[in-house]
C-alpha cells in the first residue's frame, strides 16, 4: 500500500522536535495555561517573541521571503510539542496566514509580507461562516469593485487571534468565484470584531462583520490562485491541527497515568484495575498510531495525492485517538473529572475544537472513500 | 556481520527479486495454510519443508546468521532485502517458525558452541522442525505456574506432564520446553528450567487438536517418564523464566536477529476492496453502500497505521519517550486488526457468508471465513489481547500491576 504515503524523518525535524519539546514544557507549565485562560489577549507576548527569535515562523518561508527556506514537515514536531504543553498564542493562525499568502499571494504582497510574519508580526485567516460548512469554497461574504478598491460585506466567524493580529485574510465572492483578500486589522471600523465564546479557552476566536471594510486594490491575492490556494488551506490546516491534537494526546494520556498511579480506593491504587488499565492502553495505542500517521503526513505532505490521503488519514486518526484519549480522561479521574480544576477537561475541549474546524474522522473519511475508491 | 554495502545489497536484492519470481508457484493444487500455525495435513507440511529447504539453499534464509553454522554471514540488510522480495511475491511462508524465530536467536545469542553446531543447520533447512512447550492445559495465560516436572537423575532429566497449543507438535524433532525443576522455590518463576528437549523419544506422545475450523495445526503432548539428555538444559536450573522472556524478544525486537522471511501471510487489506466491489446489496455494488464504505475506509486507515508503526519503530527520535512502546504494541495492533478485518469481510459478502471452506460457490475458496476463525490463534496465542493490555500497561505505561 505504497501509495498511501511512507514515513520519513529528517535531522531538522528531529534538531526542533527537541528544542520545541524543552521549550514549551519550560514556558508553558499548567499554572500558565490556567493564567492565560483568564487573560484578555490570551497569550503571553514575551513567549511570542522568543518563538519568533527561534525563527519558528519562518521555518517554512523560503529564504528569499527571509524566511529559514524548510518546509510544513518542519513546523509538524514545534507544532505536535506546542499542542502538547497547550501553549497558547498565535502561532497556528499566523503559520496558516503565511502559507496562504505562500500559495495564493502576488509577488509584491508576498515581498511585502513575508518577511514581516517570519520575524514575528501576526497574522490571521478569516474563512468559515455562518452555515457552519467545512467546504471553504461554500463562501457568502463578498467583495465589490469600487473606485477606491473593493468593498466587502458579509460575517466571518472563528478568525483565529483576529484581536492581535495585523492582517487579516479573508475568503470572498468576487464575481462569483471564491477570492481572498488581505484586511489591515487596524483599518477595521470599530465594533467589527466581537470575541466568541469557543469551546477551547485556551484559545482567542472572533467574529469579524465585513460590512463597511474597505480595502485597496493591492489587498487582493491573485484570484486565479484562489480556489487552490483554499484547498491548500484546508489540507495545511488539517495537518498542523493533527500535530497539536497529538502532543495533546500524548499528555492527556500521561496526565490519566500519573492519577491512576496515585489515587487509591478499596485499598488499591485505581490503576491495578483492568476496566481503567484497558481502555488506557486504548488510548495509548490509539496515540502510537496518530503520531505515525501524522510523521507520515508531514514527510508526504508535497507528494501530488498521497500527500492529501495522508493528511486526512492523520486528522482522521488524531480525533479519534485525541477524543477517546480525553473522554477517558474525564471518566477515570471520577469527580474530580467533573470539576473544572482537572486538567482533562482542557484537553477535551480542544479535541471537540478540533474536530469541529476543517473536519473531523468522519468528514474525512467520507473524502477518503472518494480519494480511494 | 559485515556492514552493508548498498550496491551489493542492491545487487543481492536483484538476484532476489529474479528468484522469487521464478520460484514462487502460485497454485500448488491446495490451499496453503495462512500462517505456520495452520499447518493441518500432511500435504501442506511437505510442500512447506521442502519450499523453506529450497529458499535456504538459494540462499535467501538465515543470510545474517554466522556462516560457520549454516547461516550466510552478511547484514541484516541483505535478508531484509531477500524477505521483501518474497512479500513482492506472495511467496509460501517459512514453515520453522519457532526454529528460526526462537530457537536460532536463542541460541546465537547464548547457546554453547555445541548447540549451535548441532541445531542451527536443521532449522534453517527446515530438516528439523521446531515447537514450543509452553502453555500447559491448566497454565495457560499465566505461563509462570507452569508445571511439567523435570527431575534430574544422572545424565538426564525425567519429564512429566503435559504441554497444550505445540503447534506443529507432530512434525517437530525438537522442543523448547519449560519445565519445574524446583518444587521448592521462593517463588514460581524460580522453579523454572528451560530445555531444548527431543520429541521423537519415548514416553513423548502427541494427540491432534482439531481447531474451531475443523482443521488440526495443534498437538497437547503428554510426557510419561520421558528421558532427554541433560546438556538440553539452557543456562542453569532456574533461569527458565527469564530465558523464555528472552525468546520473547526477539519476537517482538527488531527483526535483525531473526532468521528472515515470514511466518504469517501478511494481509492485503486492499483485497477487502476487491470483494466490496464484487458483492451486491440491494442491486448495487457493496462498495457503494455507504455504512459499509464508511467502516471498509476505516480498515484501510487502521492497515496503514500498522505499516507506519513498522516503519517508526526504526527512527529512534520518534520513539524517545517509550522506547519499547511500538514493538510491545506490535502484537496487540496486529492480531485485532486481522481478526476484525477478516470478520468485516464475511459481512461484505451478504449471503454469500455463510457458505464455508470447501464449497464451490464459497468466496475466494472460504479464506475470509476460514481465517477469521484462524485469527483467533494470534490473539488468544502467544499472550492473550488481554494480556497484552496488561504488558503494554505495565511495563510500558507504568502502571501498577496489583
Amino acid at each position: 500500500m505504497e501509495n498511501l504515503g511512507q514515513m520519513g524523518f529528517s535531522e531538522e525535524q528531529a534538531d526542533l522536535l527537541e528544542v520545541a519539546k524543552k521549550f514549551c514544557r519550560d514556558k508553558s507549565p499548567m499554572d500558565k495555561v490556567r493564567a492565560l485562560i483568564k487573560d484578555e489577549a490570551g497569550y503571553d507576548p514575551d513567549v511570542w517573541e522568543d518563538i519568533a527569535r527561534l525563527g519558528w515562523l519562518g521555518i517554512a518561508i523560503p529564504e528569499e521571503y527571509g524566511g529559514v527556506g524548510l518546509g510544513l514537515a518542519e513546523i509538524v514536531p514545534v507544532m505536535e510539542q506546542l499542542g502538547r504543553f497547550l501553549l497558547a498564542g498565535p502561532f497556528f493562525s499566523t503559520t496558516m496566514a503565511a502559507q496562504a499568502l505562500l500559495v495564493g499571494g502576488t509577488e509584491e504582497q508576498k515581498k511585502n509580507y513575508l518577511p514581516k510574519i517570519a520575524e514575528g508580526r501576526i497574522a490571521t485567516l478569516a474563512l468559515t461562516e455562518d452555515s457552519g460548512d467545512l467546504n471553504l469554497e461554500n463562501i457568502a461574504a463578498s467583495a465589490r469593485r469600487t473606485e477606491e478598491g473593493f468593498a466587502l460585506s458579509g460575517n466571518k466567524y472563528f478568525v483565529g487571534d483576529a484581536a492581535a493580529a495585523e492582517w487579516i485574510i479573508a475568503s470572498v465572492l468576487f464575481e462569483q468565484k471564491p477570492a481572498l483578500v488581505l484586511i489591515e486589522r487596524s483599518s477595521l471600523p470599530t465594533g467589527a470584531l466581537r470575541r466568541e465564546t469557543i469551546i477551547d479557552e485556551t484559545r482567542r476566536a472572533y467574529a469579524l462583520d465585513l460590512d463597511g471594510v474597505t480595502v485597496p486594490p493591492s489587498a487582493m491575492l491573485d484570484p486565479a490562485l484562489a480556489s487552490a490556494a483554499l484547498a491548500y488551506i484546508h489540507l495545511c490546516a488539517n495537518l498542523l491541527a493533527a500535530a497539536e491534537m497529538c502532543g495533546g494526546t500524548q499528555n492527556v494520556i500521561d496526565y490519566t497515568i500519573e492519577y491512576l498511579n496515585t489515587r487509591k480506593q478499596f485499598g488499591r491504587t485505581i490503576g491495578s484495575y483492568q476496566s481503567l488499565k484497558h481502555p488506557t492502553v486504548d488510548a495509548y495505542v490509539a496515540y502510537e498510531q496518530a503520531r505515525s500517521h501524522l510523521y507520515s503526513a508531514a514527510h508526504c505532505f508535497n507528494q501530488q495525492g498521497t500527500g492529501e490521503i495522508a493528511i486526512r488519514m492523520a486528522k482522521a486518526q488524531a480525533d479519534k485517538a485525541f477524543s477517546y484519549a480525553a473522554d477517558r480522561s474525564i471518566q477515570f479521574h471520577g469527580g474530580f473529572g467533573f470539576t473544572y480544576d482537572c486538567d482533562a477537561q482542557l484537553y477535551r475541549r480542544r479535541a471537540i475544537w478540533h474536530a469541529s474546524q476543517f473536519g473531523d474522522a468522519a468528514y474525512h473519511r467520507k473524502k477518503l472513500a472518494e480519494l480511494l475508491f | 556481520m559485515s556492514k552493508a554495502n548498498q550496491h551489493e545489497v542492491d545487487e543481492f536484492a536483484k538476484d532476489a527479486d529474479a528468484w522469487f519470481r521464478e520460484n514462487v508457484n502460485p497454485d500448488p493444487g491446495f490451499m496453503l495454510p495462512l500462517t505456520f500455525m495452520e499447518v493441518g495435513t500432511d500435504q501442506q507440511f511437505e510442500f512447506l519443508q521442502n519450499w523453506q529447504g529450497k529458499v535456504y539453499e538459494a540462499g535467501f534464509l538465515g543470510v545474517a546468521w554466522p556462516r560457520e553454522y549454516g547461516g550466510g554471514g552478511l547484514a541484516p540488510a541483505f535478508q531484509n532485502a531477500a524477505t521483501d522480495a518474497m512479500r513482492r511475491y506472495n511467496a509460501p511462508i517459512m514453515l520453522n517458525a519457532i526454529g528460526l524465530n526462537w530457537t536460532g536467536p536463542l541460541l546465537l545469542d547464548i547457546g554453547t558452541q555445541a548447540h549451535r553446531e548441532k541445531y542451527i543447520k536443521g532449522i534453517l533447512s527446515a530438516e528439523d522442525i521446531w515447537c514450543q512447550g509452553f502453555s500447559e492445559p491448566e497454565n495457560g495465560s499465566d505461563l509462570g505456574n507452569a508445571q511439567l516436572r523435570a527431575v534430574r537423575e544422572g545424565d538426564e532429566y525425567v519429564l512429566n506432564g503435559s504441554k497444550i497449543w505445540t503447534t506443529l507438535g507432530n512434525y517437530a524433532k525438537y522442543m523448547i520446553l519449560l519445565a519445574r525443576t524446583n518444587t521448592e522455590a521462593p517463588n514460581k518463576y524460580a522453579g523454572l528450567s528451560f530445555f531444548l528437549s527431543p520429541m521423537k523419544i519415548e514416553g513423548v506422545e502427541t494427540h491432534p487438536i482439531r481447531k474451531l475450523t475443523g482443521e488440526y495445526g495443534f498437538t497437547q503432548t503428554f510426557f510419561t517418564d520421558a528421558r532427554i539428555p541433560a546438556d538440553g538444559l539452557m543456562s542453569e536450573e532456574g533461569s527458565g523464566w527469564l530465558v523464555a522472556m528472552k525468546t520473547l524478544e526477539y519476537e517482538r525486537g527488531a527483526r535483525d536477529g531473526l532468521a528472515g522471511g515470514y511466518m504469517i501471510t501478511p494481509l492485503d487489506a486492499f483485497a477487502v476492496i476487491e470483494l466490496a466491489k464484487k458483492a451486491q446489496r440491494d442491486g448495487a455494488p457493496v462498495m457503494d453502500d455507504p455504512v459499509m464504505r464508511d467502516q471498509l475506509v476505516e480498515f484501510i486507515i487502521e492497515a496503514q497505521s500498522l505499516n507506519l508503526c513498522k516503519e517508526r519503530g526504526h527512527i529512534a527520535p520518534l520513539n524517545e519517550e517509550r522506547p519499547m512502546g511500538l514493538s510491545l504494541s506490535g502484537k496487540l495492533m496486529g492480531t485485532e486488526f486481522v481478526r476484525r478485518i477478516n470478520e468485516f469481510a464475511i459481512a461484505m459478502q451478504g449471503t454469500k457468508g455463510g457458505y464455508y471452506v470447501g464449497d464451490p460457490n464459497a468466496v475466494d475458496d472460504g479464506l475470509w471465513t476460514r481465517g477469521y476463525l484462524n485469527a483467533f490463534s494470534a490473539t488468544i496465542g502467544g499472550g492473550t489481547s488481554e494480556i497484552q493490555h496488561n504488558i503494554i500497561a505495565e511495563h510500558i505505561l507504568g502502571l501498577p500491576k496489583r
